[in-house]
């Protein structure tokens, strides 16, 4: 073939064709047989990654063309794909972490009947083909399948165990949270439709085009993208799908939450940097909403006990560092970011479906503790993850959550300050965590602790590999005052954001910080982190079991701000109150009324008037009498 | 004779008619209050012909003031042909019913 | 003129022949087999129709029939692109039901199938007849039908149902009749091939060309309108939908919504718009107000239904409210969205009552709350329901997805917020489809369910084939556009 990327179509059918033969085979396969299946065209479609990755480092960029999505005359959507570094990056995270995740997934699963086995396999690969969809898309629409596709897959893989009412009320939440967002992706695409005409990337970034969006064109967009991206990537308002979507079991929530559906937000505004760059106050919006996110899902974080969901608000709250990071212009410190957290929150939610699988089904912390005796590779790897996320160098977390607290200092300090302070709380609930889990004595059942056991290698092997990430995973974005030219990352990703860096420089370019003031920066965030940590590490080593209910602030915290409640009390209530009246009131009453009122008035009259017709004969001759007076009083009179 | 006295005795009659139908529940009485109608307008009809006839042109034609007069005729023959059917209904229905009360008849059916 | 039968004669008298056939034939047995052997037969016709669009095919595709002296009118049918798709759809239509309700028994079966095929035979004269009577005479032709249908093979209170229908339909065609005699006493004359002339004319191109002033049109328009918003239905003239679909045998009911609604449509299209063509730009905020006030208020109906079949039924009147409001956004994407979508909500909504059917029929009920955990006992037909279900909700890569995806892209550069307003509409509908599917088929089984069997293979065959034709058209939707384009560039321009 004479392009050397032609093949990159593999890439996402080979997950499609995974899907296709676990679903279709499920009740034949073997476990055996449709978990390797499952793990193993997600495996080919990553060693492809890697061969797309290693041409695009070479220069290879290209778009491929396969035909024609729609085509009529005011309006071309091509089926294309477009392999930039942008994409070849997220191609590498998806197949990779999606790889380990599966191979995790043959043993966590292998409790359930084989049936259900191969389901979640197909549902995972399809997953997996969603995203690949999604990042490689080379327009808005091709992106938006893949968009719509990882919300079904998450919809489908929450509502895995469908027999507990309570997974799929989570599962049709999630969904429709998404669903939400999604409007606004598309009503921003039709903009964009009725602007330019056109909703490929490359044609809409282009300088013309771009001279066609006046700047109110520009801001809406943006934020209809934006609003897109906060039900998918689980920001302020649509956050709350995403701590109930711990209902699928833990696999899911690391493939959803680390690596891949929550990202598809970031991925889809770094795409569309240049535009985000050109529309200032939408980068306000997302900086201050990222943020406020950041520290309303830290502040939960830090009173939850059950496990995953402590998990779950971190992700929430690294991902507002995420947006605060794009919304300071710092594309590549979240794209960054995005790679770290990738391998550092897989890891994490992988380590607690380890520990959960060793405490047979148990999630709640305070029935945990001592753990570190029982399962030492889950524990090492677990307290790798937690430095990670806690930004303590030379972890990963460190480099990448620096550079963008380092970019929001530039923009403006107050960002900077509240992000430090998310940092501490991060490091205090992640400790928290990890010192009730692993430290301490145990507090479970006795037959659980009879139970305890470390998980087997194939659990063990992904954890190994992503705490190497995990630890090593930040070297590739050194930043430049320790080590020039240290930033790889920046350089590979440079092309991507070009024009963003050109119009920056051409319209205000911003000081670089001095290395100094960057040093006291770095120091404040890690001592800052430090101090939470161990002051985490202490207060929980010891924890004891109480039955005191917590009260005020506390209590306000556990039961996350009450914005569940506020939802459902301002929003699902009278939208239902208002269902139910159209139904009952105007439906049935109103129209309905009105036609079968018309129905029953002319029922009605026609019963009065048979009083009339009597049979008295009498009665008639009375009647024609008078008609006839009538006649005459007419004929003489008027 | 001054016409204003016909169309009051024929006016008489015919109220007197009407009443009778009204008031009156058995059928032999309706049945001649309706021929006392009848018979009232034919009072008027040959009244307002011979009043007619008066004018000169009238008196040259030659079927001179016989034109109502004949209609008054026809008038009284469909009567009688129209008593005749009536009697017998009337007869028929006091053999069903033993009762001439109209308000028994107020159905068809049966 | 043509010495031979061109197609749309074929598709015309080739049902209505089997119809007779089958009342005559008395037996049920019987009666089945002529039922699908004619469908099959129309349907293979109007798949190689498909293939002959070429304007040099216009003898086999177009015919003009007349009789001496007459008034104006004549048989003068014809298929354009719009046609050949909407004759498509029912041609496809009847066999795929007429198979999935095979191992029904109805009473009287002959007549039954009698009367289905008469339906057929109207349907497909309405979507080719190019001449404002005969389209008024098939309009009535599929209707009737119908009537008997609902009437003698429906639920409890088909009685009441059926009335309701008849009323709103027939006072829906009356004043289309008015409208169709007002605007022939304005039309030009026409000259037959033998010489002979009349004083006005019925065909289609006469009354593009009939002489109306502006204000004659805006009060024919509504006469019009009226006819087709009830067919649709549009809010708020949809209130026969709900209780005929639940009251009406099921097959007719996938008659009824799949294919039926989409005359309503199509006489917006074919007649509607390019005769009034000024009052249509006049009158096209209104209309899209009530069709996107009809979505939402349809959907926020349906989240509280309990009753499978009604929720059906306002979801549909959500879906064409959608399409009426893209009709009337005139543009390419929209008309094109529309067109697109007409043939699309046919199968998938033709899907779902298959699926309604199959739990009816072995549970019994109708009712969501009585329903739980279906699938748990038939994992396939969840399978299946879900896909077609998502469908109904235009997930990407399913066929629905592209048409809505035009048709609000169109209705968007006509108005922003009416956008907004419809697109609403889409986040409502996966709220009442999941809740749906939460409800019936997640959960454990209770006592009504246990029952429930895995569906057979002929139910199988025909769901999945549903499904195949889904994601055909959701990928690869292009065909399905270049059949049409052409309709909708001569629509625009009408208008323009």
């Amino acid at each position: 073939m004479s392009n050397v990327l032609q093949i990159a179509w593999l890439i996402p059918i080979l997950p499609l064709i995974g899907f296709i033969i676990n679903g279709a085979g499920r009740n034949n396969l073997s476990k055996g047989v449709s978990g390797f299946i499952g793990s193993a065209v997600v495996f080919a479609s990553f060693l492809l990654s890697i061969y797309v990755f290693i041409q695009v480092k070479n220069g290879h960029t290209d778009v491929l063309h396969y035909f024609n999505f729609i085509n009529i005359e005011s309006l071309k959507i091509a089926f294309d794909f477009k392999l930039d570094q942008l994409s070849s990056l997220f191609l590498l995270i998806i197949t990779g972490v999606g790889f380990l995740i599966h191979v995790y997934s043959t043993s966590y699963m292998h409790e359930e009947p084989a049936k259900d086995f191969a389901k979640y396999f197909a549902f995972l690969n399809l997953f997996v083909f969603s995203m690949l969809l999604l990042v490689m898309g080379a327009n808005y629409v091709i992106m938006f399948i893949g968009w719509e596709g990882v919300g079904l897959c998450s919809y489908l893989l929450i509502g895995y165990w469908f027999r507990n009412n309570d997974y799929t009320i989570a599962a049709k939440k999630a969904f429709i949270m998404n669903r939400i967002g999604d409007l606004g992706f598309l009503l921003a695409v039709f903009w964009l439709i009725a602007k330019v005409g056109t909703v490929s990337f490359d044609e809409v970034f282009s300088t013309v085009n771009l001279a066609k969006l006046t700047l109110t064109d520009k801001t809406g967009i943006t934020l209809l993208l934006f609003i897109g991206a906060t039900g998918k990537s689980a920001q302020i308002p649509l956050y709350t799908w995403l701590p109930d979507a711990m209902a699928g079991p833990t696999p899911v929530s690391a493939l959803i939450h680390a690596a891949t559906m929550v990202t598809a937000g970031i991925y889809m505004i770094a795409r569309s940097n240049i535009l985000y760059t050109m529309a200032p106050l939408t980068q306000g919006v997302i900086a201050i909403v990222g943020l406020a996110t950041a520290v309303l899902a830290a502040t939960i974080a830090l009173k939850q006990n059950d496990i995953k969901k402590v998990l779950a608000y971190s992700t929430v709250s690294q991902l507002g560092i995420m947006f605060l990071g794009l919304g300071v212009g710092a594309y590549t410190g979240a794209v960054f970011h995005v790679m770290t957290h990738a391998f550092f929150k897989a890891l994490l939610f992988l380590g607690a479906g380890s520990v959960i699988h060793a405490m047979s089904g148990e999630q709640d912390m305070r029935n945990m503790g001592g753990l570190k005796k029982h399962m030492n590779i889950t524990h090492l790897t677990f307290l790798l993850g937690c430095l990670a996320i806690a930004g303590m160098p030379p972890f990963s977390g460190f480099f990448s959550k620096d550079e963008i607290l380092a970019a929001a200092y530039a923009n403006n300090p107050l960002l900077w300050g509240i992000g430090v302070i998310t940092a501490m709380m991060t490091a205090f609930y992640m400790f928290r965590l990890y010192a009730m889990t692993f430290l301490g004595k145990f507090r479970g059942t006795h037959d659980q602790e009879h139970h305890l056991h470390e998980s087997p290698f194939a659990m063990t092997f992904p954890l190994i590999i992503l705490a190497l990430l995990a630890v090593i995973g930040g070297w590739v974005g050194i930043p430049e005052v320790f080590m020039h030219g240290g930033h790889k990352l920046e350089a590979f990703l440079e092309p991507v954001f070009a024009n963003t860096n050109e119009y920056v420089n051409a319209h205000h370019p911003h000081e670089h910080l001095s290395p100094s003031k960057e040093y006291i920066l770095m120091g404040v965030s890690v001592a800052g982190a430090l101090i939470a940590l161990l002051y985490a590490w202490n207060k929980f080593s010891k924890y004891e079991k109480t039955e005191l209910p917590s009260t005020g602030f506390a209590k306000l915290l556990e039961n996350k701000w009450y914005v569940d409640e506020i939802y459902q009390s301002i929003i699902i209530q009278p939208l239902r109150s208002l269902s139910v009246f159209f139904n009952n009131v105007i439906e049935k009453k109103g129209i309905d009324g009105f036609v079968n009122g018309t129905g029953k008035a002319v029922n009605y009259g026609s019963r009065q008037l048979r009083w009339l017709q009597s049979g008295q004969v009498g009665a008639y001759v009375l009647l024609m009498v008078i008609g006839i007076l009538v006649l005459f009083i007419i004929q003489l009179f008027l | 004779m001054d016409i204003k006295a016909y169309i009051v005795l024929a006016l008489t009659l015919f109220t007197i008619g009407i009443i009778g139908v009204l008031v009156r529940r058995n059928a032999i009485i309706i049945f001649m209050c309706v021929e006392l109608m009848l018979n009232a307008v034919n009072l008027l009809l040959v009244a307002f012909s011979k009043m007619h006839a008066v004018s000169a042109a009238v008196k040259a034609s030659p079927t001179y003031a016989s034109d109502a007069q004949i209609f008054v005729f026809f008038i009284m023959i469909v009567a009688a042909a129209e008593v005749s059917v009536g009697l017998a209904i009337i007869v028929m229905l006091y053999r069903n019913t033993h009762s001439v009360d109209v308000n028994f008849l107020n159905r068809l059916k049966n | 003129m043509g010495n031979y039968i061109t197609f749309p004669e074929l598709l015309i008298w080739l049902p209505m022949l089997a119809g007779i056939l089958c009342f005559i034939s008395k037996k049920e047995q019987s009666a089945k087999t002529i039922a699908l052997i004619f469908s099959l037969i129309v349907l293979v016709i109007s798949a190689v129709s498909l293939f002959y669009t070429d304007s040099k095919f216009a003898t086999w595709n177009i015919v003009n029939y007349f009789y001496p002296n007459n008034i104006g009118n004549s048989f003068y049918v014809g298929l354009d692109g719009t046609g050949r798709l909407l004759t498509f759809l029912t041609a496809l239509a009847f066999p795929v039901i007429f198979i999935a309700t095979y191992k029904n028994n109805y009473k009287n079966a002959a007549s039954f199938y009698g009367l289905m095929l008469l339906t057929q035979s109207g349907l497909m004269g309405v979507f080719c007849a190019m001449d404002a009577l005969l389209f008024y005479f098939f309009w009535e032709l599929a209707l009737i039908p119908v009537y008997f249908l609902c009437s003698k093979w429906g639920g409890e209170k088909r009685i009441q149902a059926t009335f309701k229908f008849f009323v709103y339909t027939f006072t829906g065609s009356l004043l289309m009749l008015i409208g169709i005699i007002y605007v022939y006493l304005h039309t030009p004359g026409r000259a037959f091939d033998d010489n002979t002339s009349s004083v006005h004319s019925f065909a289609l191109n006469a009354f593009m060309n009939a002489s109306l002033s502006a204000s004659e049109q805006n009060w024919l328009f509504w006469l019009f309108f009226i006819a087709f918003a009830v067919k649709m239905p549009i809010f708020p003239f949809h209130t026969w939908q709900p209780d005929t679909y639940d009251q009406s045998p099921t097959s007719v009911t996938m008659v009824l919504s799949g294919v039926m609604v989409k005359m309503g449509l199509f006489g917006l299209i074919r007649w509607l718009i390019p005769i009034f063509p000024l009052a249509t730009v006049k009158f096209s905020h209104i209309i899209i107000i009530l069709s996107v006030i009809g979505i939402i208020y349809a959907s926020f109906i349906a989240i509280v239904q309990d009753n499978l079949k009604k929720l059906v039924a306002y979801s549909s009147i959500a879906h064409i409210g959608l399409m009426c409001a893209a009709i009337f956004a005139m543009n390419q994407l929209s008309v094109q969205g529309v067109l697109l979508q007409m043939f699309n909500h046919g199968i998938n909504i033709i899907g779902l009552w298959i699926v309604i059917e199959l739990l009816e029929k072995q549970t019994g009920v109708k009712h969501i709350s009585q329903l739980s955990g279906v699938a748990n006992r038939a994992p396939v037909l969840t399978i299946l329901l879900v896909i077609i279900a998502l469908a109904n909700i235009a997930l990407p890569l399913t066929n629905a997805f592209t048409g809505e995806f035009l048709m609000l892209s169109g209705l968007y550069q006509f108005n922003v917020w009416y956008t907004v307003a419809a697109g609403l509409g889409i986040i409502l509908a996966a709220v009442y489809t999941l809740n749906m599917i939460r409800n019936v088929f997640y959960g454990n089984t209770n006592s009504v369910v246990d029952t429930v069997n895995e569906i057979s293979f002929n139910e199988k065959f025909i769901l999945g084939f549903i499904v195949c034709l889904i994601f055909i058209i959701g990928i690869y939707p292009q065909p399905v556009i270049d059949l049409t384009k052409s309709a909708v560039t001569e629509l625009i321009t009408k208008i323009k």
